[in-house]
Parts: C-alpha cells; structure tokens; sequence
C-alpha cells in the first residue's frame, strides 16, 4: 500500500428507492505521498462528492476511504477532526476567511482549534505567512485583501499545521491569470520542496498539465484516461 | 478550542452586529433592573422591619389573651354560660375583649417550658417632668431582654431593682436637655393618680434614648420595678377583682427551645383557651405581605424576561445564519460539534451576564438615589430606614439566574449551529 489517500469501491448515492441517485460508483484510487493529483470534471461529475469524501467531510454510502493506510470509516468523529485538522489543509475557491478578522488571526484559526497556546500559535502564524510571502499583512482585516492576497492567507492557514495534503478546490477559479499563475506557483512549490501531497480540484488546464496525475471523472466514474 | 479561546470568539461574533446585540442586551437590562429593584425594596423594608420588631420585645416573649369565642363570623353567637369569673373590658371603640386574672396566670404558668408569666397591666402615668414643665408621658412596661434600637445610651433593665425608663428621641428637649447625650442617666419625675384619687410622683433615672421607629414610637419604656410601683400606686384603693385584671399577659419561655417545642406550647396554650403569639408571628404576618407584593412585581419582571429570551434565540439564531460559513469551517477544520455548541451558548449567556450586569448596576444606582433623596424627603419620618437594599446574594442570584436563561434561550440556535453539515455550509452560491 503506502498510499497517502486512497479509496476502496468507494460509491455515493443520494436519496432512496426509484428517486436514488449515484453521485460516484465504484471509485477505486491510491494516491501515493508527495503526488500532485488534478481532479478534472464538469460540474454534476461527482467531484465535489469525491472531494468531500476525500477530505473526510462526507461518508462514502459504499466502500472505504483510507488515510495513511487508515481505515477512516472505523475512525470516531474526534479522530477525523483531529485529522482533518493536523493531517489536511484546506484551499477554496472562496477563501472563506473571516473578513473582520487579520491575516495572522484567520492563519492561526486551525490551532485555536487544536488548542495550541497563545504564543506557539503566533509564532508559527508568523513563520506560515512568511513562507505565503505576506509578512507586511500580517495585522490587515482580510476584507482590506486582494484576491491573490486572500488567498494565499488560505494557503498560510492550510500550512499552519503541517499538513501532509493540501485539498485545493479551485484554487485559482476567483482570481485573474497573474495572481492565479502566482498561487499556483506558490501550491506546487509546496508540493516539490516539502512534499506535501496536492489534490487540485480544478478546470485549468495548465494547473492539470502541471500535476504528476490527472484524475478525470465523468458521471461518477473515472474515466480511462485515469489509468494513461 | 480552548475556553479562553471561546469565550473570546464568542465575545467577538456577539460584537459583529452591534445594534441587534444592544437591542437585546436592553431587553434583558430592564428586566433584570425591575427584578432587582422590586427585591431591593422588599429587602430593604424586612430588614428595617426586623430592626423595628426588635423594638417590640425579645424574641423569647409570648403575647398571651383569651380567646374569644363568644361569637364568630361562621357560626354566630354562642350560647351564653354562666361563668363568675368572666369580665368584659370596653376599649371604648364598640368593642370589648375579655379580660384575664390571676387565675389565668396560673394556668399559664403550668404549662410546661414556661419559665414565668407576667400580667400585661397598663399604666397610665399623668406626666413626665425633667427640668422644666411637665409632659404627657405615653409609658410601656419593656419585658424580657430587648433589642431595641437605641440612639444613645441603653435601654432599661429589668434585673434592676432601681427604677428605670427610657425615652423617645422626641422627649429629650421636653424634658428639658439639649441633646440625647445630656439626658443620659440623668433623673425624671413621674406623676400618676392613685385609684383613691390622689396625685403621687416616682422618680426614674434616664437609661437611654430610643431611636424614633414604626412601632410604638411614642412609648417610654419602663423596667419592672418602675411598672410595678407606678402600679401598685395607680391600683391603689381599687377593688382587688378589679385591680388584677388585664387584657394581655407575657410569658417567657427559655429562648433555646426549637420552634416544634414553641409550637406545643401554643396548642396547650390554645387548648386551655388562650391565643399565644410571639413577635417572630406578628413578623412574618406583615413579612408575608410584603412577599406578596415583591412576588407580583418580581413575576412583571419575569415576564419582560421571557419576551427578552425571545430576543435571544432571535438574536442567535440570525448570527448562526450569517455566520453559516465561519461554522462549517471551523467544522471542516477539525472543531467538534460539541465545541460548536459551546461557542454559541457562550455568546448567549454573555449577552444574559452583560444585559444583567448593566440592569444590576443600573437599579443600584437608582436605589441609591431614592434612599438618598427619600431619606431627607418622603421618608423622613422612617427613621432609619433604607427603602432599596441590594444584598450580594440576591444580585448574584439575578445575574446567574438571567445567565441560566440566557444559556436555555441559547440552547436551540446553539444546537443548530452544532448542527451544521459543512458541506452545505461551504457550498458556492
């Protein structure tokens, strides 16, 4: 095995009876540490059900999810929050970040939540947003950000706790070519220098041509090309 | 999260909408102010009630009369007995009540835990006289040990077999002294007419000055020994059938005996045809009164308090909407539920403890300026009296009980945001 992320006959179906409906089917795939992974479908493929699977934010109805080689079906919801918190980091299309709030405070959230002590947790918001390279934002209300910038106070939030995978849906979908090109730099520079395993969710053609497999799914499938 | 943690992202979302926040931490301000004020007064006017039944006698003190049974409001009149030893005394005012005699002293005294029986006689001095002219005197013969509020001084003693009394504070520039200090331990002269018809003087010294209260203010008080000689001179020459009768008689029972034991000694009492009250039942015949009163009040206050929680789940409920996001984030980042739960209870109890902190301190303020402006105005004749006390029990009842409700009107935003699916919650428009 030694898969970082992979699932087993995994298959999702909403609703019951004749009105059911199969958001994936029989999803079977390993992706090993230090991969770049795109995730490449139209809308209504079941991607973002698969995404969510993965992240450990939705049960499969069939099949299992495992994370490093962990059972994530036989896990308590306190060991996948633990596990989302410290293993996953989180990239969205809409940043999600708390607009009132500064860069350091919404970088910091994930050890707030892990109850990491007041002074670690400035001390390492420091060093993540330095790495993002947005150590003049520090104290700036998120809202004041530009796109780009939000998104990399994302990023710096998703690296906060050394994750070993970085989820990214869309990550450049909110964002023009330029700033785009620059986060999208800024993810795979992650992925080569500390081998963080990167599943991208996206519709760029270029971030999927940049990542060491190209996932395709279609109707709930994955299409052959998976397996080129 | 940590507590300190929640109870500062609480503090912070619960400051995100400023005006809806205000607007229910008013709500929840007037009712725990109206609360607050209505308990202020009920304890301010026991506690000054307390001080004046002190005034009243000890606590240790029957007040023993017959029971009247002649006629009641249910079965009319009774059939009437002969009976030699039943005297009627008019009160002048179309009524009468019956009066006792030695015989009844008896009978009290052998009941049992009843140490010694005293006939209420009432003595009816003519004057008073210090250094000047003389007074009409109003006098009170004082049992058992009192604590009655003094100005100055104490009050008499009736272990003394030296006559005794003390006076109102508004007896001291009669009586011919500059002040309430001047008259202490000094000499006065009372006048009474014996039944032969004859003016006699009893001279008494000053013990103390009586702090001018609700009870009984005009009264002197003597001790034993001056009621008893003032007595004996006012009876003499009457008929001794006459002489020792009276209305009331005090008993005296040891002041360790449990309320049970104090109970008996009142159905024996009541068996043998007397009614036998002490001054803790005169008290809390007006105590539950004054509980009446504060209960309708405090239910007014409840009622502002339930429209109020309203506006909690109101209010939470609307942060849990907007804040929809910032929940299912914190839930894909790993936070628990249970946590989720807690945050948002935390923002309505902290809602509940400022609008109470604030309505507290407010019917405080006020309280102060009535008893303030009420001791040199309205209630200048209550001698010490503060109408509004706030005891710290009752404050931090009110404040811990608003936070309770608070946290119930919490409960049910609370758990829906717990309840959140972050998926949902996280779904692109």
């Amino acid at each position: 095995m030694g898969a970082m992320v992979a699932t087993k006959n995994v298959s999702k179906i909403y609703g019951k009876g004749e009105t059911a409906f199969s958001a994936l089917e029989n999803i079977n795939l390993s992706i090993a540490p230090g991969e770049s992974v795109a995730v490449i479908g139209k809308s209504g493929s079941g991607k973002s059900t698969l995404m969510h699977i993965l992240a450990l934010l939705d049960k499969p109805s069939k099949g299992k999810v495992f994370v490093d080689d962990q059972d994530a079906s036989r896990m308590s919801s306190r060991q996948l929050d633990v596990l989302r918190n410290k293993h996953y980091g989180f990239v969205f299309q809409q940043f999600f970040l708390s607009s009132n709030d500064t860069v350091l405070n919404n970088v910091i959230l994930p050890l707030k939540i892990a109850r990491v002590g007041r002074r670690e947790r400035r001390e390492r918001g420091l060093k993540v947003i330095k790495a993002v390279e947005l150590e003049d934002k520090t104290d700036t209300i998120a809202s004041n950000l530009s796109g780009g910038q939000k998104q990399r106070t994302c990023i710096a939030r998703a690296l906060i706790n050394n994750p070993s995978v970085i989820l990214a849906d869309e990550p450049t979908g909110n964002l023009d070519s330029h700033t785009g090109k620059k986060v999208e730099d800024l993810l795979f520079r992650l992925n080569e220098e500390h081998g963080i395993t990167l599943i991208i969710v996206t519709h760029d053609k270029d971030i999927a041509a940049r990542c060491s497999r190209q996932i395709h799914i279609k109707d709930g499938k994955l299409t052959s090309r998976e397996y080129a | 999260m940590k507590f300190t943690d929640l109870l500062r992202t609480a503090s912070s979302n619960m400051l995100r909408s400023k005006t809806r926040t205000i607007l229910t931490v008013i709500a929840i301000f007037i009712g725990a102010m109206t609360i607050t004020l209505t308990n202020g007064v009920g304890s301010g006017i026991k506690s000054y009630l307390n001080k004046q039944v002190g005034n009243l006698g000890a606590t240790n003190v029957l007040f023993i009369e017959l029971t009247d049974k002649r006629t009641s409001p249910s079965s009319g009149p009774a059939k009437y007995v002969y009976n030699p030893n039943v005297r009627v005394a008019s009160t002048g005012l179309g009524s009468n009540q019956l009066l006792m005699n030695l015989k009844d002293i008896a009978i009290i005294k052998s009941i049992p835990n009843i140490t010694s029986v005293v006939p209420s006689h009432s003595i009816s001095p003519d004057y008073i006289v210090g250094t000047g002219d003389k007074y009409q005197l109003s006098l009170a013969q004082q049992f058992g040990s009192t604590t009655s509020d003094m100005a100055i001084g104490s009050d008499v003693n009736n272990n003394s077999s030296q006559n005794q009394v003390s006076v109102p504070e508004s007896y001291v520039s009669p009586l011919g002294y500059s002040s309430s200090q001047s008259i202490i331990g000094k000499t006065v002269t009372i006048g009474i007419t014996s039944g032969e018809g004859l003016q006699q003087t009893v001279t008494a010294m000053v013990t103390g000055v009586q702090q001018e209260n609700l009870f009984g203010q005009y009264n002197a008080h003597a001790n034993t020994a001056l009621a008893n000689q003032l007595y004996s001179i006012q009876t003499t020459g009457v008929p001794s059938a006459l002489a020792n009768t009276f209305l009331t008689a005090e008993a005296i029972f040891p002041s360790n005996l449990t309320t049970t034991q104090i109970n008996a000694i009142k159905s024996q009492l009541s068996a043998k045809g007397f009614t036998g009250q002490t001054i803790k039942d005169e008290e809390s015949t007006v105590f539950t009164a004054i509980n009446a009163i504060i209960i309708v009040f405090d239910l007014l206050g409840a009622v502002t308090l339930l429209a109020a929680s309203f506006g909690i789940v109101n209010t939470l409920l609307m942060s849990v909407q907007e804040q929809t996001k910032d929940i299912g984030l914190m839930k894909a980042l790993g936070m628990s539920p249970r946590r989720i739960f807690t945050l948002f209870s935390i923002e309505a109890v902290l809602i509940g403890f400022w609008g109470s902190l604030l309505g507290v301190s407010f019917a405080a303020l006020i309280g102060k300026a009535i008893n303030a402006i009420g001791s040199h105005g309205f209630l200048k004749n209550f001698k010490g009296l503060s109408l509004l006390t706030f005891p710290l029990s009752t404050v931090a009842i009110v404040i811990i009980g608003i936070m309770l409700i608070a946290f119930l009107a919490g409960t049910l935003p609370a758990l829906r945001a717990s309840r959140k699916d972050p998926i949902e919650a996280l779904r692109y428009e």
